[in-house]
């Protein structure tokens, strides 16, 4: 993308007036997408777009300014208005540059199949298909929306330590929402597969199916009945509960919030925090799920992370930045959703490793709760802990047995309190798609857990 | 050529120009729409004394609209450079093949509605030199940091300014431009006292630099800190429940989803086939009005180029209408209501609000009016999880909130982790009262204190 002269030309500018640290963040993503709704293609829509992000770090202080203009001009016009703030104090003396070294082709994976006109064609037809299964599911189904995108993001990273690395990546994903009528209302039902794959992802995954499980909800939900209110049991079946753990402790684990002692979880390395049963990892190495990679968004390699072992709290998740302040290396954490941002502390792949119990065994335990199928997002305050996560598809447990289907709603707890009620966790891991947002900038994430059960959740019905 | 679209401002000629050429590129037979922006920002964040981050950029790009015998195909670049002009529209018009024909599917054309001219662009904004910017985010920083003893941490204080301009051109005879300024101070604090620590935010937004308030920020988001303190989880039951101007802004904004004219036609909206029945209280009346110049959404053109008016969706309760652009609205029998909206050139035109109000009530309260009306009930002043827990097509309605309980008509002890609960056509038809201290929030809809009774809470 940019030759590796022009890149040192570029560092040595961006530290000319001092500074700590000087980095070049280039990018360029081709997106496309296609959508089908209401029974029709409605559009296909193609975007490309490619710059670079320079960041210059003197002190506390980061310097950051990008361009979409990727030639030698450009990217030292970029460079000097990033080190305006080295400029206007801070640091006086220039910096050394190093020789930058390693390579900035992407690592080998492999043959990616690439979206082309070919494939436009052929996401037309998966469309078509999943559409025609999802009406096929039932005559209440009365309306469904298909979507297909696709993106291939080419990324090179080169800083004054002297790195320089680059990667390929592909992410693929597939959508449908249905909704369900009747004399009782609406009810809607959605399913997603994503991975970072390239076309290949439909070799793994059947349209049908997600179609068939999105009309499934929506026709279950038109009998459900409204949600509880108040403190229940609760067991979340494996896959998508892993957002429980995205909010309830992810979040709070990131070192920038920590630095701050903006999170509950500060100063709380070595202590028990969660269950005995909680073992939480974070890794962007996990084969191809959607918060996969080769290397962050500021080169390094990613990496498998404990963060909680059997309750105990082990680590943060970094970024260059905040490993830099407390002198040690980043996780493999530092992510931004494009040139355009500034690289925070982000989650990966953040899921709970199986227990030894079996799931049908934790519902027939449960005398009276919810069970929850499907999550739909959450959100916490790191700094209060409190946190919330909706149902998309829920039932009642009554006597052991999953029973009637409830209509949606959030839950609400307290991350550290809520760690410690986990008192079962299954066998059957599964990872679920999501996108996290932090601080305006969304990035692909992971979430994954086995079905496990909480002993007491606020449910946030209005059945009283 | 209509009247209505031929003003332009001097800034923006040179994109009214580019969209043009790239316009005229059109083969016979396709109908091109070429939309142009670009941009500058500012943001400067302050973090214990210093400047965290300080980042300065400018961005431009195009998104193309193709439609050929009714198909419709687009594509963007993030780019204004000559080379990837004729590259989009390239790849937009193969896009085009692919769609399923659709009698519907057409670009808007001069509908002969003048435009009211609204001014959004702050003439000083680039003269202002960013130490200034920079002065202003270390003030907001210390001014939180000591206004209040309890204050333990301010881990966000943010300027930030944008400068964007854009062109819309159309082989159907559509030719609009825009410009506008923003700026913004936003601050994030923690206040603690003892065990609890409570968070807070507060901002002061404007078109440009001069008025931003760093004292109106800093106290806001004090206030809505401090006052937490010491909350506990509230009790569970039946409630009136009385959301603060921010709150409102994000209910009317869920319910603006179901005003869509899509929605409705795409059978996603729980109004559908309701027009002139009673959906809420007598005393709810709702009305989209981007011409007027104090609301933050306010605009002359809408994402289609055509002008942008008032249109009233709830008249005293009753379902008047629903608001669409050409394609919605097209599919529905009616003209579009000049309310198109896109989010940036990346994104295609879809119809949406741009400045919702809810007429005041009678009674000309402010937020203690209200409170004092309510008597016994919660009042919300932050809301988590409207994206997990309210489906705009169901209406069901749970989110997690904070606040402080009603007692004799006031404020009283603060409350945390519980949920408030209902359906969005129940809320519609419980109003209690609507307060008259309209503030325009940085938002698509205003922010006025509301009162909504007989909802769930769900605590201890």
């Amino acid at each position: 993308m940019i030759d590796t002269p022009v890149l040192e030309r570029v560092l040595a500018e961006a530290l000319r007036n001092g500074g700590d640290f000087a980095e070049v963040f280039a990018e360029d993503r081709s997106n496309s997408s296609a959508m089908l709704d209401d029974g029709r293609v409605e559009e296909l829509s193609s975007g490309r777009e490619r710059g670079a992000g320079i960041r210059v770090v003197t002190g506390e202080t980061t310097g950051f300014a990008h361009t979409a203009d990727l030639s030698e001009r450009g990217l030292l016009r970029a460079a000097e208005a990033a080190s305006a703030v080295a400029r206007s104090g801070g640091g006086s003396r220039p910096a050394d540059v190093g020789h930058l070294s390693g390579s900035a082709a992407p690592g080998d994976r492999g043959d990616r199949r690439a979206p082309t006109t070919g494939t436009k064609s052929e996401a037309l037809e998966l469309l078509q298909r999943a559409d025609e299964a999802a009406r096929a599911s039932g005559d209440a189904i009365s309306q469904v929306q298909a979507g297909f995108g696709s993106s291939r993001r080419r990324v090179l990273i080169a800083n004054s330590d002297g790195l320089l690395a680059g990667d390929e990546q592909s992410r693929t994903r597939f959508s449908v929402s249905c909704v369900a009528l009747a004399d009782t209302g609406m009810q809607t039902g959605y399913q997603t597969a994503a991975r970072t794959l390239g076309f290949e992802l439909f070799d793994e995954v059947s349209v049908e199916e997600l179609a068939r499980t999105a009309a499934a909800q929506a026709l279950a939900k038109l009998s459900a009945r409204p949600a509880p209110s108040g403190e229940l049991p609760v067991v979340l079946a494996g896959g998508s509960g892993g957002i429980l753990f995205h909010e309830a402790c992810g979040h709070g684990l990131e070192a920038d919030h920590i630095l701050k002692d903006a999170s509950v979880y500060a100063g709380k390395v070595g202590q028990l925090v969660a269950s005995p049963l909680v073992t939480l990892v974070d890794d962007g190495t996990v084969g191809s799920e959607w918060g996969t990679f080769q290397i962050d968004d500021e080169g390094r390699p990613a990496q498998r992370n404990v963060l909680i072992e059997d309750g105990v709290l082990t680590d943060y998740l970094w970024d260059y930045l905040r490993a830099r302040k407390e002198g040690r290396v980043s996780s493999g954490n530092g992510r931004r959703q494009s040139y355009r941002d500034l690289p925070m502390v982000r989650m990966t792949n953040t899921f709970l490793l199986p227990g030894e119990d079996d799931a049908d065994e934790i519902v027939a335990q449960t005398p009276r709760g919810v069970y929850v199928a499907k999550l739909g997002g959450g959100q916490v305050n790191t700094a209060t802990g409190d946190f919330v996560f909706g149902t998309t598809m829920a039932y009642l447990i009554e006597d052991g047995k999953i029973t009637e289907p409830l209509r949606d709603a959030n839950l609400i707890g307290n991350g550290p309190e809520i760690l410690k009620r986990i008192d079962a966790v299954g066998t059957d891991f599964s990872m679920t798609p999501g996108t996290c947002g932090k601080d305006g900038q969304s990035v692909p994430v992971g979430c994954g857990q086995a079905t496990m059960r909480l002993t007491g959740v606020t449910i946030g019905g209005t059945a009283e | 050529m209509s009247i209505a679209t031929e003003r332009t401002e001097g800034a923006t000629e040179d994109l009214l120009a580019l969209a043009e050429r790239v316009a005229g590129w059109a083969d016979a037979g396709e109908e091109v729409e070429v939309y142009v922006a670009r941009g500058t920002e500012t943001e400067v964040r302050a973090y214990d004394g210093e400047v965290e981050s300080l980042t300065s950029a400018t961005s431009a790009g195009i998104g193309i609209r193709v439609v050929v015998d009714h198909r419709l195909g687009f594509a963007w670049a993030g780019s204004l450079d000559e080379s990837v002009l004729g590259e989009t529209l390239a790849e937009a018009r193969d896009n085009a093949r692919f769609a399923t024909a659709d009698e519907h599917v057409q670009l808007a054309v001069p509908d002969g509605r003048e435009a009211v001219p609204v001014d959004l662009w702050d003439e000083g904004l680039a003269a202002i030199p960013t130490a200034r910017k920079v002065e202003l985010a270390l003030a907001l920083e210390a001014l939180a940091r000591g206004a209040d003893p309890r204050i333990r941490q301010v881990d966000a204080a943010d300027y930030g300014d944008v400068a964007s301009e854009s062109a819309l051109v159309s082989t159907t005879g559509i030719r609009s431009s825009s410009r506008k300024t923003s700026g913004y101070l936003s601050v994030g604090v923690i206040a603690g006292e003892g065990e609890s620590s409570q968070t807070g935010g507060g901002y002061s937004v404007g078109r440009g630099f001069d008025g931003l308030d760093p004292a109106r920020a800093c106290d806001d988001a004090v206030t809505r800190a401090v006052r937490l303190l010491g909350a506990t989880k509230g009790p569970s039951g039946r409630s009136t429940i009385v959301f603060d101007r921010r709150m409102a802004t994000t209910l009317l904004s869920i319910v603006s989803s179901a005003l869509s004219g899509e929605a409705v036609a795409k059978g996603r909206s729980f109004f559908a086939g309701r027009i002139g029945e009673q959906v809420g209280h007598p005393g709810l009346t709702l009305v989209d009005d981007p011409t007027d110049h104090r609301a933050y959404g306010a605009a002359a053109y809408d994402a289609e180029g055509l002008a942008c008016r008032r249109n009233v969706l709830i008249d005293s309760g009753v379902l008047q209408g629903f608001l669409y652009d050409t394609v919605s609205g097209s599919r529905a029998g009616v003209a579009s209501t000049g309310s198109a909206v896109r989010g940036g050139f990346a994104g295609t035109p879809g119809p949406g609000c741009r400045a919702l109000t809810l007429a005041p009530g009678p009674e000309g309260y402010d937020e203690d009016g209200v409170l004092s009306a309510v008597g016994e009930g919660l009042f919300v002043q932050s809301m988590t999880g409207v994206h997990s827990g309210v489906n705009p097509i169901s209406g069901d309605f749970s989110v997690g909130a904070e606040g402080l309980m009603i007692r004799d008509g006031k404020l009283a002890e603060p409350v945390r982790e519980i949920t408030v609960a209902s359906t969005l056509q129940r809320m519609l038809l419980s109003l209690v009262a609507v307060g008259a201290d309209v503030e325009w929030l940085p938002s698509i809809a205003a922010g006025q204190t509301l009162a909504i009774g007989d909802m769930q809470i769900s605590g201890a």
